[in-house]
């Protein structure tokens, strides 16, 4: 069952690199990531490379094969043909580190810039009671495995430097969303910050973050949108905007 | 050539960055510390998003009769009264309030029909007990504490103008020595996993929160990062293990395909009705119910299915005896022949429940099968057989403030020892997490207060020491040395067969002999390139932590004459009242040697030793130790 595939890793630093040629063994059942951790323990015992669960649950492992941003260890080597050339390359959003491992620092500025879930007050722990039906909605979003495969392929950014500081991108609007849904976060004004901090105007609705995204989030139809709605609902909605006409100083 | 290295002063410096060291971080911020927390993945990666059950706390949500002393009971039992009991009763107590103050921190569990936390059943579990979300549970406590800390940071921002002002995240960055001074903690050395620069953490208290050691084995549930490094450093630090003997194998992993052998089943496939067939279709776990547990499972399949809707009058289906006992019957299973054809049991939960159930309760089961194996768990049984899953063993640490006997080094989570005894519960690793992180956060923080401001200093011969050690693996290349991945590879075929599940004297002799010469290799083996996230390197660094654990597991499953919990000895079949009062001790001695000790164990507390039935003691006490009993003492 075994045959040799024709593998084509980037390898390099945030200087230059190349695309290098390996010819690997690939056995039954096997996924792209385990073709590189056989280079690592062969050939290429300095490829530089991020994982950890290998059972898509961490998000670590983000790379793009054959041009489309992938999680290696969710990606069947069953899905290629035996001849098929597989190209592994870096996260294009991100700089690159070393071969395959990127910087993805972006991320974590993004999130530090999301205002944080703030607790009801006169709530004491232990007191909080949510429906099931009520909590699903965010909870859609807290499968999130933060795998920055969205923040990866949004092309308000992919190729776009200069759009970076004014944007959170997918991921963390996202996380702006389900704390707006979140039944019991007690700060008010979460859409309208989505688009006056983070962006959310940019978003044009490809979905194109939901088509990579490794958990099936529908990340575009439940978490974007009803919060461009949201926001758009406050901004125009006549009888506020006559409120704050008349009551103006 | 003595670079110049980074250096850093904390009031706490974390190890480790899953549940348990986020969870002290937050506490040591909040005591107003300056804290350091150091990963060797990015942050929010660490190995407790593979937890998938549930998170264990009484608070009675579904069944009001729970409460702290039924946990305990249930722990005490699930370890085979080995447990440092105090641990035991701290974490039953407090397990409840750790978890509705995740709440506060925004996290969002599935809840019971009246808006509370739900709760689900597990193996051990008198009552459903597991708070959880779906059957992604670690993931959502992750980030639950992820996001408190960046709530913190928030904070810090807000007043001072900068967000690490007190809590910093240094993440890929790799510890490979701790610092002492008058005996006492002063800080630890590491390497920053991109740059391969080297950092310095000049800090009076230490906390170990690194996880486990399933690396060592070949088949495991664990990532690559749990290679020991906490039970390593501490050892190095002159600090001590102990129960490392006790591996616990989870019953149900994955095994096939290869490359995914080992990958975690979770235990609430069987909660939630799932039951195993051998490959005769035939429900085997009633061959295996033991005598300690005879009352409390049920005997026929119509008893067992029942319980799930009527738990009060019926008792619970074998597949939910704790995991020792139900992987020691797959492994017999597949050795009587009676296996499935990749060399595991059947699954199956399609035949029990709808699909709409299964998406609903396990949904990352569904993913994971339909993605990784092609099997469609609604339609067809999963195969699964045991995976090397959780160490019980760890540092041996003061229950209340998790201090080693190395003063400033502290230790919690699965690094820990005595918690759970010989063999741990589903559902308490989590709420353990939770329990001893925060009780870490406090012990550290009150040992830097006490220490009113006179910090032990680093002293620069230990940096350059630790220096050259890490720089080593590049000097021993021109040497010839070998690729660390093949050593790694042996170690971990060597554990796997010779120290596995199931242990015989001479090959656990022979494991030992095999470790001297893997030890050799491994002082020796060479990398090449480059120090800019070179994976060699870091395996290579790695492999010393691996190599001093695994003699530590090896020498104390030879020791251990009896079988017990997470240490099947197929020599001494049967569990021993005479070593259940027995620790094993380990210590090092020099580089990569370690010498063992018998100590006692301290005999339980008069009340809660009164818990129990005298009935029930003494399946596990030897006679005389049962005198203290309440029922005794009345006679």
């Amino acid at each position: 069952m075994s045959y040799d595939a024709h593998f084509r890793v980037w390898r390099g630093d945030a200087e230059e690199g190349e695309l290098v040629d390996y010819p690997v063994e690939v056995n039954e059942g096997e996924v792209v990531l385990d073709i590189i951790h056989r280079l690592q323990q062969t050939e290429a015992n300095d490829l530089a490379v991020r994982w950890n669960c290998k059972a898509g649950k961490c998000g670590s492992c983000s790379a793009e094969i054959n041009g489309r941003p992938r999680l290696m260890c969710m990606t069947r080597m069953s899905t290629f043909a035996e001849t098929d050339v597989i190209t592994v390359t870096p996260l294009r959003t991100f700089p690159v580190i070393r071969d395959l491992v990127t910087d993805v620092e972006f991320n974590y500025t993004k999130a530090r810039e999301i205002p944080s879930f703030a607790p009801p007050p006169g709530v004491a722990p232990g007191e909080y009671r949510m429906q099931q039906v009520d909590v699903e909605r965010s909870q859609e979003f807290r499968k999130c495995i933060e795998c920055y495969l969205c923040q990866n392929t949004c092309h308000v950014v992919r190729d776009h430097e200069e759009n970076k500081p004014a944007f959170a991108g997918p991921r963390y609007l996202m996380r702006q969303a389900e704390l707006a849904m979140h039944p019991l976060d007690a700060r008010p004004g979460r859409p309208e910050e989505a688009v006056e901090e983070d962006g959310l105007g940019y978003c044009n609705i490809t979905k194109c973050c939901t088509e990579v995204c490794p958990e099936h989030i529908k990340i575009t139809d439940n978490a974007l949108i009803p919060l461009k709605e949201r926001a758009v609902d406050r901004k125009y909605d006549p009888l506020v905007w006559l409120g704050s006409k008349l009551f103006r100083r | 050539m003595s670079e110049n290295i980074e250096i850093h002063e904390y009031d706490v410096v974390v190890i480790g960055a899953g549940g348990a060291g986020l969870r002290a971080a937050i506490e040591a911020r909040l005591l107003g510390k300056r804290t350091a927390i150091i990963s060797k993945s990015l942050f929010g990666k660490a190995h407790t998003v593979m937890a998938e059950g549930g998170c264990a706390a009484s608070m009675g949500n579904v069944n009001p009769n729970d409460n702290w002393q039924v946990h305990y009971r249930d722990t005490m039992r699930g370890g085979k009264f080995l447990n440092n009991w105090r641990m035991a009763e701290l974490h039953a107590k407090e397990a409840p309030d750790r978890v509705w103050e995740l709440e506060t921190y925004g996290a969002l569990f599935d809840r019971t029909p009246d808006g509370k936390i739900s709760q689900r059943n597990f193996g051990g579990h008198t009552y459903p007990r597991l708070a959880h979300v779906g059957d992604r549970t670690g993931l959502e406590l992750i980030r639950t504490l992820q996001q408190k800390i960046v709530s913190l940071q928030q904070e810090d921002f807000a007043e001072t103008g900068d967000y690490e002002a007190n809590l910093r995240v240094f993440h890929e960055t790799t510890i490979t020595d701790l610092f002492k001074a008058d005996g006492k903690i002063a800080g630890c050395f590491g390497y920053y996993r991109s740059s391969g620069a080297f950092v310095r953490f000049d800090a009076p208290a230490v906390v170990l929160a690194t996880g486990g050691v399933g690396k060592s084995y070949q088949v495991t549930s664990n990532s690559w990062e749990y290679t020991g490094d906490g039970h390593a450093l501490a050892l190095r630090a002159g600090a001590t293990l102990i129960n490392m003997e006790f591996l616990q194998f989870h019953p149900t992993g994955m095994v096939w395909p290869p490359s995914v052998k080992g990958i975690l089943v979770t235990e609430s496939v069987r909660g939630d009705g799932g039951i195993l067939k051998n490959s005769e279709g035939k429900r085997f776990m009633f061959d295996y119910i033991p005598d300690v547990f005879k009352d409390q499972y049920a005997t026929t399949p119509e008893e067992g299915d029942r319980w799930y809707t009527d738990a009060d009058n019926n008792r619970r289906p074998p597949e939910l005896l704790p995991r020792d006992e139900v992987a020691r019957a797959i492994n017999s299973e597949v050795k009587a022949g009676r296996g499935s054809p990749h060399g595991g049991v059947f699954l199956d939960i399609a035949s029990r429940r709808s699909p709409e159930e299964i998406l609903k309760k396990l949904p990352s089961m569904y993913h994971q099968f339909k993605e990784l194996a092609d099997v469609d768990i609604t339609k067809e049984p999963m195969e699964v057989g045991p995976t090397c899953h959780y160490v019980m063993g760890g540092v041996e640490v003061d229950p209340d403030t998790t201090m080693s006997i190395v003063p400033g080094l502290f230790a919690a989570g699965e690094v820990a020892g005595g918690m759970h005894g010989s063999n741990r519960l589903g559902g308490n690793s989590l709420s353990d997490l939770l329990v001893f992180g925060r009780r870490a956060g406090l012990g550290a923080s009150e040992y830097v207060d006490g220490l009113a401001g006179v910090r032990p200093a680093v002293l620069i011969a230990d940096v350059d020491a630790a220096q050259d050690r890490a720089l080593l693996p590049f000097s021993s290349a021109t040497d010839g040395g070998e690729n660390p991945f093949k050593v790694q590879l042996e170690l971990q075929k060597t554990m796997h067969e010779l120290v596995g599940i199931i242990r015989k004297e001479d090959e656990m002799r022979l494991a030992l002999k095999k470790l001297e010469d893997i030890a050799t290799r491994t002082r020796t083996v060479s990398v090449t390139g480059h120090r800019e996230f070179n994976p060699g390197w870091h395996l290579a660094l790695d492999l010393r932590n691996m190599l001093l654990v695994s003699l530590c597991v090896g020498k104390a499953a030879l020791e251990r004459q009896e079988s017990r919990g997470g240490h099947t000895r197929d020599d001494f079949p049967v569990m021993d009242s005479d070593w259940r009062h027995v620790l094993l001790v380990l210590r090092a001695l020099g580089e990569d040697d370690v010498e063992l000790v018998r100590q006692e164990q301290i005999a339980m507390r008069p009340e809660l030793f009164d818990l129990f039935e005298l009935d029930e003691l003494k399946k596990y006490y030897t006679g005389e130790e049962l005198g203290g009993h309440r029922a005794e003492a009345s006679e």
